[in-house]
């Protein structure tokens, strides 16, 4: 009994202590970032964009805008479809074979590695293109955001209740109808949340860009060309010897974890809501 | 009217739908034929070949494939009796009012940014390591640890879920007759939820392996088989991140598309292995 | 509410398409990245037009202006008419470099420490192991050298740097010459290996007693110790400006063989041994965007001489900018054309 009672406490321990270790470190991670991020953020950033080291007039606005058409046009792809995919799987496909195949398939494809997804979009859409060009930066991402809101679309209509769906089809509307009026009004909240949480997903995602976009010194909002992005400038910058670039890809670092937290807990707050 | 509207939404949906599986198909597809001339070259000796001297033209994966490999492993040794310890902590010990702020926070880490990860490990724990350990402080060890910290937060999120599947009412009689925490945890917890467990636990490997930024910054970038863990060594991810926009001559490029492949079928494998396998069971009963 | 600020995003992209600056692209060399750099922005500046250089490595510049993804590519490692003609490609030098043996030793300053050339060869490939071995210690009786392992930091990119450095060696060396050979990018016996000049200049600065291999500018602009090694002669030659100039008076380019010209290892009692030009590449079809580049490096030419003596570089001699500029007249791709 003793020995139970011993062992009890020991595993308990150990548990509470992996607990705070795990936790210290994450949460160290976090300061780092808080307060380099915060030294290194001054309304330069929003104003200049990216210069050569050493000089007064540097900034991030560049890599700001792009990352945002990045994953805005990424998003505008990535959505819709996914969206409709998952709506296919759990209004028509339901149960069936190709339904729980194309479910297993975009489960592989959520894990696959973002750096083979840049690969295959070099070759697809850079190499014959002829330019590393935004939209191929986009289509990195959006390859890696469909499956995940395909999956979340699918779960959430699941959760509506079948006898809306039957009440709807008493009144003689047609499918698509019901789908879109009853169905994703039903399910609205937890999609939302799904595609905010796919959004900030893809949004710390650097390899997929490293190919594809590429990176770029100066403005631009032209997709046609190589497009700068956050996370490649902080790539470029922390692995750089200049003080005042390593400073600015902790600014980069910093705007990006912000949005990124920020965008998760804005989803977060919808669930919640809704269920309260 | 509405039927023409009907079944062209249907269409769409299922086209979309079938856009997921036409993407698989093209990346297996695309990174086969591009990887073809050094599959015709090295055959499968590349998987063993430890040489990668581009000035020479000879190209061996082993160092790579040997790298994501071990660091993986030594990652999820890292990582996973910390994350069980979490998942213990959030779904036995901790009292009620802290499960959730800290569970959140626990997910909420698991979405930052991997680069950031990496960054860190560059400018802070790397220098550590060097006192630590010796050595320069990049290497194998330092790779897999960051890689470990990374990987933490979503393994304890996924982990405490599957815990969390467990009834209460068999907890609840479990401790009525007078069993311990970790009795219940022990005899009822783990048992039920193992499967879900494992299968967390593999999804997070799968995702470990594929890393890029989190360990390019911190593993030393040398094609070598490492003989101590604070050598320097490599990865698929890290090779592709550092070699891919420069590979001038077709069998070099072809050679990094060969690695390519070979991770893709790795994390296809490991996928497939925890999601059909260990994670069956949470899916229908969803 | 999310897909609106897509399709704005979308919408204000095509809407801005029509509002573009004359812009080009280049990727490549790092060696001369800080330089291209502050051309670019000051071009910019002064012409509004863009030149978006990203410092990818030699090996990288070859292969995309190779494959076409870029306008310009840039090497340090200067390729031969032949593969030229195999790749249609053009070739001209745009600035002279140098390489310089950089170090962290705590104590030692710039420099100080003098290391016969086969003895970089040795360290390189990790046959000298310690700071205070005896091939060392012999050469620098004055300096207190410590007991610590050397950290080799190498490239891990195809470069060109690397390329000259291995070139040097595998002359002063033999066993360097029959175990590592010349390359952009090597099969390394020892060290860590970092992305771009960038890259081991970042490592450099963080791990002490550690020994890599930069061009000048980064160690003028990071403050540095370079080594002081030897020239063709075995001369002691000290990692300075006047010294690398020695070296750069003996380049004679020939625009027939598109310039290609190794410059390591130049005779002179001060010619430093490590001196390299980098190089322009440039797709033979595309005359109209050649005519953009060329239109850059024109101005360059004369506007950033002050720029690139200011961060460590050589300018080119009027005369070999005038042998350049006909060789763009020759093949149709001046600027004023």
């Amino acid at each position: 009994m003793r020995g139970r009672k011993a062992i009890n406490a020991l595993v308990l321990t150990l548990s509470t202590v992996s607990a705070v270790i795990g936790l210290i470190f994450l949460f160290w991670i976090l300061w780092t970032l808080a307060s380099k991020g915060f030294d290194a953020i001054s309304s330069k950033i929003f104003i200049y964009d990216t210069a050569p080291p050493g000089r007064e007039e540097s900034g991030l606005r560049n890599a700001i805008v792009g990352q945002l058409i990045l994953v805005g046009v990424a998003s505008g792809i990535g959505i819709p479809l996914g969206i409709l995919a998952g709506t296919y799987l759990s209004e028509y496909g339901k149960n069936s074979k190709f339904a729980n195949f194309i479910r297993d398939i975009s489960d592989i494809m959520m894990s696959a590695p973002s750096i083979v997804i840049g690969a295959f979009v070099y070759a697809v859409l850079v190499a014959p293109v002829g330019h590393f060009n935004g939209w191929a930066g986009s289509a990195a991402l959006a390859i890696m955001m469909i499956p995940i809101v395909l999956r979340t679309t699918d779960d959430m209509l699941n959760l509506v209740p079948t006898q809306l769906r039957e009440a709807a089809y008493a009144l003689g509307a047609p499918k698509y109808k019901v789908i879109l009026q009853i169905v994703y009004r039903g399910a609205k909240a937890g999609i939302i949340t799904g595609v905010l949480l796919s959004i900030a997903r893809i949004a710390g995602e650097t390899a997929p860009l490293l190919f594809t976009s590429f990176n770029n010194n100066f403005f631009t909002t032209d997709l046609n060309e190589a497009m700068p992005s956050l996370t490649v400038t902080m790539f470029n910058f922390a692995t750089s010897p200049y003080e005042d670039w390593i400073d600015l890809g902790w600014a980069a670092a910093f705007i990006l974890g912000s949005f990124v937290l920020g965008v998760n807990i804005i989803g977060r707050a919808i669930v919640k809501k809704k269920k309260g | 009217m509405h039927k023409v509207v009907d079944k062209g939404f249907e269409a769409l949906a299922k086209l979309s739908a079938f856009f997921v599986l036409i993407v698989l198909a093209a990346i297996f597809w695309v990174l086969f034929k591009e990887a073809e001339p050094a599959i015709e070259t090295f055959g499968l000796e590349f998987l063993t070949n430890q040489k990668w001297a581009p000035n020479l033209e000879i190209f061996g994966g082993a160092p790579a494939i040997f790298g994501s490999i071990v660091s993986t492993f030594l990652a999820m040794i890292i990582a996973t009796p910390i994350a069980i310890g979490i998942a213990i902590f959030l779904t036995e010990i901790a009292f009620e009012k802290l499960k959730t702020p800290i569970g959140t926070a626990i997910e909420m880490l698991a979405a930052i940014p991997s680069i950031i990860y990496g960054m860190w490990g560059l400018f802070y724990f790397a220098p550590l390591m060097r006192e630590w350990f010796g050595g320069n402080g990049l290497g194998l060890l330092t790779a897999a640890i960051v890689l470990s910290i990374m990987i933490l937060p979503f393994m304890a999120a996924i982990t405490r879920d599957s815990m969390n599947t467990t009834p209460h009412i068999l907890k609840e009689s479990a401790y009525a007759l007078g069993a311990t925490k970790w009795d219940v945890i022990k005899d009822v917890v783990i048992p039920y939820a193992k499967a879900g467990i494992i299968g967390s636990i593999i999804l997070a490997l799968g995702r470990a392996i594929g890393e890029t930024m989190a360990v390019t910054f911190v593993m030393g970038n040398v094609h070598r088989i490492p003989k101590e863990l604070t050598d320097p060594a490599t990865s698929i991810p890290v090779t592709l991140a550092n070699e891919f926009t420069e590979a001038d001559s077709d069998l070099y490029y072809s050679s990094l598309f060969y690695l390519a492949l070979i991770l893709f079928v790795i994390s296809f494998i490991v996928i497939a292995i925890a999601k059909f396998y260990f994670l069956k069971k949470s899916r229908s009963a969803k | 509410m999310v897909k609106r600020v897509a399709l704005t995003a979308i919408a204000t992209a095509t809407f801005t398409l029509s509002l573009q600056a004359e812009r080009i692209s280049g990727a490549g060399a790092s060696f001369p990245a800080p330089l291209y750099y502050d051309w670019a922005y000051d071009y910019h500046k002064a012409t509004g037009k863009e030149v978006n250089y990203q410092s990818i490595g030699s090996g990288g510049g070859i292969k995309q202006v190779g494959s076409r993804i870029v306008d310009f590519g840039a090497s340090d490692k200067p390729l031969k008419p032949k593969k030229l003609d195999k790749k249609r490609l053009y070739q001209f030098p745009a600035v002279i470099g140098s390489i310089v043996v950089v170090y962290n030793i705590p104590g030692i300053g710039d420099a100080e420490l003098r290391l016969e050339n086969k003895d970089i060869a040795d360290i390189f490939m990790g046959k000298i192991r310690y700071w205070d071995d005896k091939a060392i210690a012999q050469d620098n009786p004055h300096l207190k050298l410590p007991h610590e392992k050397i950290t080799v930091i190498h490239r891990s990119d195809g470069s060109g740097t690397t390329f000259n450095f291995s070139y040097f060696l595998s002359n002063v060396s033999e066993d360097w010459r029959n175990e590592i050979g010349v390359g952009k990018a090597l099969s390394w016996p020892t060290g860590i290996g970092a992305k771009g000049n960038e890259g081991i200049s970042n490592l450099l600065k963080q791990t002490p007693y550690s020994i890599g291999y930069v061009e000048y500018a980064y160690k003028k602009r990071n403050s540095f110790s370079a080594a002081t090694i030897q020239t063709k002669n075995g001369k002691w030659v000290k990692p300075a400006e006047e010294n690398f100039i020695a070296a750069a008076k003996y380049a004679s380019w020939d625009p027939n063989k598109h310039f290609y010209q190794i410059l390591a290892l130049q005779p002179g009692d001060n010619s430093y041994p490590i001196v390299a030009a980098t190089f322009i590449l440039l797709p033979r079809e595309k005359n109209e965007t050649n005519k953009k580049v060329t239109a850059f490096f024109d101005w360059a030419f004369k506007n950033g001489d002050e720029s690139a003596q200011r961060l460590g570089y050589i300018p080119l001699p009027q005369s070999t900018k005038d042998m350049i500029r006909a060789y763009w007249k020759k093949h149709n791709i001046d600027p004023s054309n």
